[in-house]
């Protein structure tokens, strides 16, 4: 219980102070970079679950994250072909990719229930940082309306990804 | 258009009518950002459910009794016809927070 609430307050904690140490608000550029990278980590994490995964529901759990996660993605990047931005690399898209490659790593090295019930504590914790960072920082901050429409559409995916983890989670104790 | 023009429609209206409670309908359930709608829907055996996938995310009509269970890709339709009576819950599988109801009647 200690591990997994810290390593919610971790993940929260370094993607609000990475947003905010910005200063101001991000650009619809920066937003683009910042939710097209949190599915790409999702995505790699839920890749090395569906090899390493030993329960089914949690190999089925991330199929799903692989499947939605690609869709959000790809409406990602057909909205900002269609707008004509090009997503801009930021502090909060580095601090995201080093601390999900470190969380990859530590991740790795686990095996058996052992791997299954950290990967899925990450998905809870990793999801509610993202659903925190959308509501608080990124739907705010975005000012065209496709693209706040499709952060909100992520949003409540998001929120239902971070449901079914926390099921998954449950039924593993 | 003269009153008397109204006749045939009338009567097509009203055959129509009489004859289709024996045929069976055919209902639509969306699915749009997540949500199945209508939530709570009456239908008989027979009947045809359009299963209107409005998302792009793939979901799936699964009744928790195993009566059906409903692939449905994103941005598709898929049709199922309904050949059990009962009060049936379903929800998808990918979503679990997806739910509602049919009431099947036979």
């Amino acid at each position: 219980m200690f591990v997994r609430l810290s390593a919610a307050i971790a993940a929260l904690s370094i993607l609000g102070s990475a947003v905010l140490a910005q200063g101001a608000k991000p650009t619809d550029p920066q937003i683009a970079h910042i939710a097209y990278t949190a599915g790409v980590i999702d995505i790699t994490a839920a890749k090395q679950a569906i090899e390493k995964a030993g329960n089914k529901d949690v190999k089925a759990f991330a199929q799903g994250m692989v499947r939605d996660h690609e869709a959000v993605n790809k409406q990602a990047l057909d909205l900002v072909k269609k707008l004509n931005v090009t997503p801009e690399d930021n502090d909060t898209s580095k601090t995201l990719s080093k601390q999900a490659a470190d969380k990859l790593a530590e991740l790795a090295k686990l095996k058996g229930a052992e791997y299954d019930k950290a990967y899925v504590a990450n998905e809870v914790a990793y999801h509610k940082a993202v659903n925190g960072a959308l509501e608080t920082q990124l739907i705010p901050s975005a000012s065209n309306a496709e693209l706040k429409s499709l952060l909100q559409t992520g949003l409540k995916i998001f929120q239902g990804h971070q449901q079914h983890a926390e099921q998954v989670a449950a039924k593993l104790k | 258009m003269r009153p008397g023009c109204y006749l045939p429609v009338m009567a097509a209206l009203l055959f129509g009518a009489i004859e289709v409670p024996a045929h069976a309908a055919t209902i639509q359930i969306t699915t749009t950002d997540l949500v199945f709608a209508p939530a709570e829907v009456s239908v008989k055996v027979g009947d045809t459910i359009e299963w209107i996938n409005k998302d792009v995310f793939v979901h799936t009509a699964t009744a928790r009794n195993g009566d059906f269970d409903v692939m449905m890709p994103a941005k598709k339709t898929v049709t199922s016809v309904l050949t059990k009576a009962g009060t049936v819950e379903y929800y998808c599988r990918y979503h679990p927070n997806m739910k509602a109801v049919l009431t099947i009647a036979p």
